[in-house]
């Protein structure tokens, strides 16, 4: 039992016979009793001895009882020491006054035993019940600690301190449902993540890891956003219960056709920041949260924009614009808009909205934590090179092998082959190095035959901005639409004679008519089939590429080691 | 903040009045709502005439009174919101999930 248990007591009084008197009292109750005879030696003995219990007579010379009692409890910080002022004082202001300096309670002179007994044990418990406390936040502190060191080593830093990029997070964010996540992709693109997750604590931080375990992972598959987003939003219905969810916004950035593909599920409007006319864009948020609906329901809107160089996108969670100044009032959407109409150059933006929050909270609490990200469209050749990928100069994998892989209409509707078909090709351990430039190569071969070929859409379309979102809406339309068409794919690859390398041939044939490929062929500038990247890419890294039959079909052949080894270079040569 | 409810439509359907801040506060009482209701109700109506905000709890709230009532067949209306509620069931798109008015 707590109640027998033998406390160290200090008992401070400079009458003489009232504190031999208490002192005789609580020693028979069994407890040690040290003793002071004034405000300033209770102090000092309180520091040398660290009892659990203090009983201070109010008023004494030197120092009093008030004085004492707060230099104790300031000293004692979290530590609960409980503080019993004994007195003779009958007055309420009095008796409030010992309770106003730090006191827990007060004992009235003469002493009644059993009413002292119950007051220490009382105290006791309290004490003890504080110390876990105590003892549980200190526990919880540690394991949040390893709990982000192990989040931090799933949801790394990804591409987030690239040039392009400026964000602010609270380092124990993910514990307050905020997650930020960026990554480049084997194009040579980016997809920038934030996510909010309803709740706190651990149930959101648990949530972040299979999100960002599936966002890396697929990201370096070359998965499309549409595809991520799918599987995220199945996981997270899978696991979360019913009531929690994670708002969310994703950006998929192409900094060489220079747009930007956007999805805004339940998160506030993100800000496209143009910065030639300093005007911006709102993209409201036009889809449910992600972990809410099933598979089969999740309809993720995905809006393309196209972006000019030193744009910028701004993406917050719900912290910035609910974050309160003293008087409880919110910053506010007003606010935040009038931060982006003074005319501020692209780059001190990202400061100017921090600085006018937290000028703005300056004295008022923090109901949520300021998680802010903005990325910029620049020229890919102004980024380093971080798509990182292991040198693999060993000759194993499979060697000679082919792949004979048709679509039809039904398949070109729901599925992107491209991670499979890059999977395939990068079994051959030789190849691996190339993964970046190899997903450049099929993607564009792969969206030429689909968008040109079987759904006939007319490239020309995407000079103008006007033309761009056409050319997207005519693309979903159609493709939503499809009931004939295929594409074949075409791969083979062998090992080189000197048995030092090897030949991959890639060929796509589409079901559509065709085009005049000798014309485009002479036309070598003004590229009418491919888009952005297209042919120049395919001379770097080809050895050989032709056009067979009506134009409708197309051969490449990449032999390796001899790929041209730097992406940036590439992607720079067209034009 | 308070709930409260009353059948109509001969037992069939089930009204739930929300008034006030609309939050955690009200998980206890807003759930044992749902759950005591008579098995044969197979319509809810959320009526938000009084209710002056939502927070993401509510709207956790609102989930699961959707997977109580049949999840993807459930028949929930929510009806008499005013500007603020309407935009963070909005923002949400929660319309794609309950027959917001």
């Amino acid at each position: 039992m707590t109640e027998q248990k033998s406390l160290k007591i200090l008992i401070a009084d400079d009458n003489d016979s009232d504190r031999m008197l208490l002192s005789a009292i609580v020693k028979k109750e069994g407890h040690e009793v040290i003793e002071a005879i004034n405000g300033a030696e209770a102090v000092s003995q309180y520091v040398k001895h660290s009892p659990s219990l203090i009983l201070l007579d109010a008023l004494m010379p030197i120092k009093d009882g008030f004085e004492a009692a707060q230099e104790i409890k300031q000293i004692a910080g979290n530590q609960f020491i409980p503080i019993i002022f004994l007195t003779s004082l009958q007055d309420a202001k009095s008796l409030a006054r010992c309770l106003d300096s730090g006191g827990d309670d007060f004992l009235s002179k003469p002493y009644n035993r059993s009413i002292l007994k119950a007051k220490i044990n009382a105290f006791y418990r309290m004490r003890m019940m504080n110390q876990m406390i105590q003892e549980h936040a200190q526990q919880m502190v540690v394991e949040q600690k390893v709990a982000k060191k192990i989040f931090d080593n799933v949801a790394h830093l990804g591409c987030l301190d690239s040039d392009n990029i400026q964000y602010s997070l609270s380092p124990l964010s993910v514990f307050n449902g905020d997650i930020v996540l960026a990554e480049r992709k084997p194009d040579g693109g980016m997809y920038i993540f934030i996510g909010d997750f309803t709740g706190h604590g651990l149930p959101a931080a648990i949530g972040a890891m299979p999100l960002a375990e599936i966002f890396y992972g697929m990201t370096k598959k070359g998965f499309s956003i549409h595809e991520i987003l799918t599987e995220i939003n199945t996981k997270l219905t899978r696991i979360l219960p019913v009531q929690f969810f994670c708002c969310a916004a994703m950006v998929d950035l192409d900094f060489v056709e220079k747009t930007a593909r956007i999805f805004v599920g339940g998160l506030p409007a993100l800000y496209l920041w143009r910065e030639k006319s300093k005007t911006f864009d709102k993209i409201d948020s036009s889809s449910v949260p992600l972990g809410v609906m099933s598979r089969e329901n999740f309809k993720p809107d995905i809006q393309d924009i196209p972006m000019y160089d030193n744009d910028r996108i701004f993406l917050w969670s719900d912290g910035i614009i609910e974050s309160r100044a003293k008087d409880g009032e919110m910053f506010g959407e007003e606010r935040l808009e009038n931060l982006f109409n003074q005319g501020k150059h692209q780059d001190e933006l990202f400061n100017f909205i921090l600085d006018n929050v937290d000028q703005f909270m300056l004295g008022g609490e923090r109901d949520d934590d300021i998680t802010l990200v903005s990325a910029q469209m620049v020229d890919i050749e102004s980024l380093s090179d971080d798509v990182v990928v292991e040198k693999n100069k060993e000759l194993g994998g499979p060697l000679e092998w082919s792949l004979h892989y048709e679509l039809q209409s039904q398949s070109l509707r729901v599925f992107n082959p491209l991670p499979l078909v890059l999977q395939i090709v990068t079994e051959v351990d030789g190849l691996k190095n190339f993964s970046g430039q190899l997903y450049t190569l099929l993607a564009e071969l792969y969206s030429n035959a689909l968008e040109h070929g079987v759904l006939g859409l007319d490239s020309n379309l995407k000079t103008s901005g006007e033309g761009f979102a056409k050319y997207y809406s005519l693309r979903k339309e159609r493709l939503d639409s499809l009931t004939t068409g295929f594409i074949r794919v075409i791969l083979s690859h062998e090992p080189l004679n000197d048995g030092k390398g090897g030949r991959l041939r890639i060929s796509f044939e589409d079901s559509g008519p065709g085009f005049n490929f000798q014309k485009m062929l002479k036309n070598e500038h003004k590229i009418d089939g491919y888009c952005g990247r297209g042919l120049p890419l395919i001379r770097t890294i080809c050895e050989e590429f032709y056009y067979e039959g009506v134009g409708n079909k197309v051969n490449a052949v990449v032999v390796w080691p001899n790929i041209v080894e730097n992406p940036k270079k590439m992607a720079g040569n067209y034009e | 903040m308070t709930v409260s409810a009353q059948t109509n439509q001969e037992g069939k359907e089930l009204t739930i009045n929300i008034s006030g801040r609309f939050d955690f506060s009200s998980h206890q009482e807003f759930r044992k709502i749902y759950e005591n209701a008579p098995s044969d109700i197979h319509e809810f109506i959320i009526d938000m005439n009084d209710a002056t905000y939502l927070d993401s709890s509510a709207l956790g709230m609102l989930l699961l009174l959707r997977d109580h009532a049949g999840g993807d067949n459930a028949d929930i209306q929510i009806v008499h919101c005013n500007d603020d509620v309407k935009k963070i069931l909005t923002i949400s798109n929660f319309g794609q999930l309950f027959n917001i008015h």
